[in-house]
């Protein structure tokens, strides 16, 4: 009796051991927080990046931001303004239902329906047909052959589901009522959350049944936020956790020495820019009064060639960041290497300044956040530093986030003579750029919202209204590439900085692809 | 006594009416939510829409009598970041937070009594030097600072212990607990450690002062004349007539090892209050912040009170009702 009592516990034993031994865990961590589960409700590029794990769109984007199919096996531009989606059969959602026309038309309207954060993904007067279960038009107002680039994270969500449990709209910014949708997901992707704690932690485990052929190993996900940035880069390095993003600049070399991490430093797209008041006829915070001085090209010329942005590079950035003579990474835009930054030239920066009328520079005010980008009040003080060399003196305004952005973005008044910014087009495309930097705007925002300093030019007008409806794909870089020669070769509008680098801590143990986005996709990632 | 407490609940009221105004006022302060809440490509209208949605755009007085009426209801309206309702994320966190402090003032007082009695009975042995020193050390050196001392030596170096976290909890319903797994209990350690490291230093120092001081007085002597044992005369007589200085101090401090578990929960990635507190100042997520205030400035009032009525407890020469009036 004894015997079989040993027997059976150590039979027990070893099914528990090796059941635990085959599953695979993989556990990461971000600095900020996984805030809803409801893909419509932020648009935030973490949320989006995690989420699509667990949502997919109708189409995709691979390792190289290529667009793919997802769950649209294939589509055709039956006529400019008809485009004709025919969708993957067989998709389940994570609750069993089958996935179908229904569920597109619906999402359609949710996404672009009230306290959706995801307005932009679909143009808002556009008609979305069901023509059987599986195709779907889109009929649009005008030609827009960049309909579908932002539609990687414009997740469909079940119909049934969402009507079943009161979620018809996005969750609502205001009030008390807790959407369902908010807690909990139930998309067609590789993942499944079975535990989510906003804040805290969520759990993801694998989809049995999902229809693609899943790259990743992994069982069982658990991500954990840890907003402090030393305790994030020794929970990877005592491998509590398997990954973790960002690792501080200063603690990259440690990571990378330490045998069980290292570091991936790829290219991230978002444009890190200094942009000028060129809008009020006298500057808010400035001892010029009267006048403007960054109406004049010349001034803003000479501020651009007053800034040595390889120093920036190579003693802020530790070297972590590329130098970039536009607004838009070279990554999304075929003809950036057109495109030559204009070297540092301080003396040929201070004539500018005299022959525009301040041969002793002038005063003016920077504004700059202080927790937002990759060592941005760094970079600040340093620009400081370098303005001051031709006579410019900057006072520096570094705030925390929440209150920089309040203050030069439209719910401020674009409050603001001189600010330091970061852009990443959501769309990876030109046109995000010049329809939201380069246009002009009114005091309200409509038009180039995120066009702080108001650089407007009729011409530039035109030129983004024609790239908006160009099909043509050469055609179309043309004149996005005439764009950019007047808005900064010409007009000098901007100081474009750099794109910083991305800091992916992550284990020995794990194989990852990382996508210059930042979206964290682990169905690619996997771990031996 | 009743009316004693009765009155302090009245007190209580006002102490807080007066933290939600203050907290009120400051909130002016911390940034736009908005901008926290929806992605920088978010046009004006819709800010705008959602300003006025939120009540933001009312004036001041309005928005806290709005507060106010609803804090009395316990509604705290929905957090900015997370669209829940405020009380069930403190309700979600407080566990976490509680624990940590119960534990860490357990800590603190478990140990540093003992070595309060220690170093004032050996004054000069070298064991009361070195726990002199550490309560040094623990006075001296801030929090952040020790916690991430401590992970770096027990986590990452030796790998004995967790980084961050509170490991697997159990729910109980109403209550989620660390303390029933292996893993949580690993994890609270390094945590309470950092938590309870200054109350530890700052317990025996007192201890040790007190102590010092009372075993000169005249009713020691006595008792020793007497020809009682010597472990009577210290923790019969001695260290009960230190106690009452110690019972303030420990009772209060309570109070600030909730209030300050801000800190340590913020290296260790502790999910509680505290942690939601710092990141809602991060995001101007008001509803949290205000929420999290008048609890803290409740638990404190509550702290109070207890120990107020402990004196009676432990000194029967100190009459309530007299102190009250």
């Amino acid at each position: 009796m004894k015997r079989l009592t040993a027997i059976l516990a150590f039979a027990f034993a070893f099914v528990l051991f090796t059941g635990q031994a085959s599953a695979v865990t993989f556990k990461f961590a971000f600095q900020g927080d996984l805030k809803s589960l409801d893909p419509y409700s932020l648009n935030e590029t973490f949320t989006h990046g995690v989420l699509g794990n667990v949502y997919e769109g109708l189409t995709k984007r691979d390792k190289d931001l290529k667009i793919i199919p997802g769950l649209a096996e294939r589509w055709e531009i039956l006529e400019p303004t008809r485009w004709r989606f025919y969708l993957r059969k067989g998709v389940k959602f994570h609750n069993g239902e089958d996935f179908t026309a229904d569920d597109v038309v619906f999402s359609a309207d949710r996404a672009r329906g009230p306290s959706s954060d995801v307005k932009t993904r679909l143009p808002a007067d556009a008609r979305v047909v069901k023509v059987d279960d599986y195709t779907v038009d889109f009929i649009l107002s005008g030609p827009n052959p960049i309909l579908n680039y932002e539609w990687d994270t414009w997740y469909i969500l079940s119909k049934k589901w969402s009507e079943e449990n009161n979620s018809l709209t996005a969750q609502p910014q205001a009030g008390q009522q807790m959407n369902y949708a908010a807690l909990h997901a139930n998309g067609t992707g590789p993942f499944i959350i079975t535990e989510h704690q906003a804040g805290v932690r969520t759990i993801f485990k694998r989809n049995p049944n999902w229809w693609g052929k899943l790259e990743s190993n992994f069982d069982e996900v658990i991500f954990t936020t840890i907003s402090n940035d030393a305790t994030r880069v020794a929970a990877l390095l005592s491998g509590d956790v398997d990954w973790a993003d960002p690792i501080p600049l200063q603690d990259v070399a440690r990571v990378n020495a330490s045998g069980v991490a290292k570091v991936l430093q790829g290219p991230e797209l978002r444009t890190i820019f200094l942009g000028f008041d060129q809008y009020r006829p006298e500057l808010k915070y400035s001892n010029i009064k009267g006048k403007n001085p960054f109406k004049d090209v010349r001034v803003r010329e000479a501020f651009y060639l007053a800034i040595d942005e390889n120093a920036i590079k190579g003693k802020v950035m530790r070297g972590a960041a590329t130098p970039s003579a536009l607004m838009i990474s070279p990554l999304l835009f075929d003809l950036s290497k057109d495109f030559v930054r204009p070297a540092y030239d301080p003396d040929k920066a201070k004539k500018l300044l005299a022959d525009a009328g301040y041969p002793d520079g002038f005063e003016v005010t920077m504004d700059c956040p202080n927790d937002r980008y990759v060592n941005d009040e760094a970079i600040c003080q340093a620009i400081v530093a370098m303005l001051a060399r031709v006579g410019v003196k900057i006072d520096l305004l570094a705030q925390p986030k929440a209150k920089y952005f309040a203050k030069i973005l439209v719910s401020g008044g674009y409050d603001t003579s001189f600010y330091l910014l970061g852009w990443t087009p959501g769309s990876f495309d030109s046109w995000n750029i010049l329809a939201n930097m380069y246009r002009c705007r009114d005091e309200k925002g409509v038009g180039g919202n995120n066009n702080v300093g108001n650089y407007c030019k009729p011409e530039m007008e035109d030129m983004t209204k024609a790239v908006l409806v160009e099909g043509d794909k050469a055609k179309r870089d043309q004149l996005i590439k005439q764009a950019y020669e007047l808005g900064q070769v010409q007009d000098w509008a901007y100081v474009p900085l750099h794109q910083q680098a991305l800091a992916w801590g992550v284990s020995n143990h794990v194989a990852v692809a990382q996508r210059p986005d930042n979206q964290i996709l682990f169905y690619w990632f996997r771990k031996e | 006594m009743l009316a004693f407490v009765l009155r302090r609940a009245v007190q209580a009221v006002l102490v807080m009416i007066v933290v939600a105004l203050i907290a009120f006022t400051l909130f002016r302060f911390v940034g736009d939510p908005i901008n926290q809440m929806v992605g920088i490509e978010t046009s004006a209208q819709e800010r705008e829409a959602l300003r006025q949605q939120l009540g933001l755009n009312d004036s001041v007085v309005v928005q806290f009598a709005h507060f106010i009426w609803g804090a009395a209801h316990f509604d705290f309206g929905a957090s900015y970041q997370f669209k829940q309702p405020v009380v069930d994320l403190i309700a979600e966190r407080f566990p976490a937070t509680m624990e940590l402090s119960l534990v860490s003032a357990l800590l603190s007082l478990l140990l540093g009594i003992p070595m309060g009695v220690y170093t004032a009975l050996h004054r000069t042995s070298w064991l009361s030097r070195f726990f002199l020193t550490v309560s040094l050390v623990g006075i001296s050196l801030p929090t952040f600072l020790i916690g991430i001392l401590l992970i770096f030596v027990f986590a990452v170096t030796l790998g004995w212990l967790p980084s961050f976290g509170r490991g697997d909890v159990v729910d109980l319903g109403f209550w989620t607990t660390g303390l029933l797994t292996k893993s949580g209990l690993r994890a609270i350690i390094l945590p309470a450690v950092t938590l309870g490291l200054f109350q530890m230093a700052l317990i025996m120092r007192l201890v040790r002062s007190e102590m010092i001081e009372v075993l000169r007085t005249d009713y020691i002597k006595f008792a020793r004349a007497r020809g009682l044992p010597d472990r009577i005369v210290y923790f019969g007589h001695a260290l009960k007539n230190t106690l009452v200085p110690v019972m303030t101090i420990a009772g209060l401090q309570f109070g600030s090892i909730i209030a300050f578990a801000i800190i340590t929960e913020t290296v260790f990635q502790w999910p509680g209050m505290g942690l939601l507190f710092l990141k809602a100042v991060q995001n101007a997520d008001i509803p949290i912040m205000s929420a999290y205030l008048l609890l803290v400035a409740a638990i404190y009032v509550a702290i109070n009170l207890v120990v107020d009525l402990l004196y009676v407890v432990v000194d029967p020469r100190i009459r309530i009702d007299a102190r009250a009036a």
